[in-house]
């Protein structure tokens, strides 16, 4: 586990996407932050919403939960929802959870169609 | 199991408490990470270790507590061994905050996909023991057990 910083955003808007790339570790005191830039995100209304974890190496379900909601939102508003570059531990949550099959998950932007 | 773990010292390993601030988890995560790969589990199982904890601390802060930042919490990290099953770690967290029935205690059903609700069936999923009890006047006193030779069902799919 990298040692802990404050949780930090990158937004990229392409022409076919809008990517969020979290950077961090994403647990219960910093899931408001990525709650907040899911919520902006879809509100922005692009065409599909890409969130890249690639730079993020620790998840608690606080931090599931965020991606749970993105993926309501994402059904809500009939806006594409794609995971990238799950980390091995981050990806142990959501297999844990058993929610793997709940999202589309990829492995790079390229394959998430950024 | 609990009955059956030995203690290698009368006093853990290592004790202290904590302000119920989430933002200090991130440390608590970061020893309890290195303590547990120190003792001899691997990243892996020291991943399992730091998740379960994390869950547990924020449960403590979320539920016991109400979100209150100005209560306070103890974690102490136990040496055990087993006679079947060999070393492990046991982590006990206490607190003085909303009493719950132990038998209450369970994770929610995760065929209902929304948000929350997760850590306990987290926890009961990575370590091999998690027992809730209430401390005697007020608080829960929670047993978190993991042992190198682990039993937990997410070690046993492995």
């Amino acid at each position: 586990m990298a040692e802990s910083t404050p949780l930090i955003i990158r937004t990229q808007r392409t022409a076919s996407a809008l990517v969020l790339a979290p950077q961090g570790e994403i647990a219960t005191h910093e899931a408001p932050t990525m709650q907040q830039a899911v919520k902006e995100a879809f509100e922005s209304r692009p065409a599909k919403v890409v969130i890249d974890l690639t730079s993020v190496s620790y998840m608690a379900t606080s931090g599931l939960a965020t991606l749970v909601q993105a993926a309501q939102q994402s059904n809500k508003t009939k806006i594409p929802l794609v995971l990238c570059g799950l980390q091995e531990r981050v990806k142990a949550v959501i297999d844990i959870s058993r929610l793997t099959s709940f999202f589309k998950i990829v492995g790079t932007q390229a394959e998430a169609g950024v | 199991m609990n009955s059956e773990l030995q203690a290698q010292s009368r006093e853990p390993e290592v004790a202290f408490t904590l302000a119920t601030k989430t933002a200090y988890l991130c440390s608590v995560r970061a020893f309890a990470e290195s303590l547990a790969i120190r003792m001899g589990f691997s990243h892996h199982q020291a991943g399992h270790i730091v998740l379960a904890l994390d869950e547990a601390l924020a449960n403590v802060i979320r539920h016991g507590y109400g979100g209150s930042e100005h209560e306070r919490m103890s974690v102490a990290f136990w040496a055990v061994s087993h006679a079947k099953l060999g070393q492990g770690l046991r982590i006990v967290i206490e607190d003085e905050g909303e009493q719950i029935d132990p038998s209450n205690v369970r994770g929610r059903d995760l065929d209902d996909v929304r948000p929350g609700g997760l850590g306990v069936h987290i926890m009961r999923q990575v370590m091999d023991d998690v027992v809730y009890e209430r401390r005697p006047g007020r608080g829960m006193r929670l047993t978190l057990v993991k042992l190198i030779n682990s039993q937990a069902p997410v070690c046993r799919e492995c």
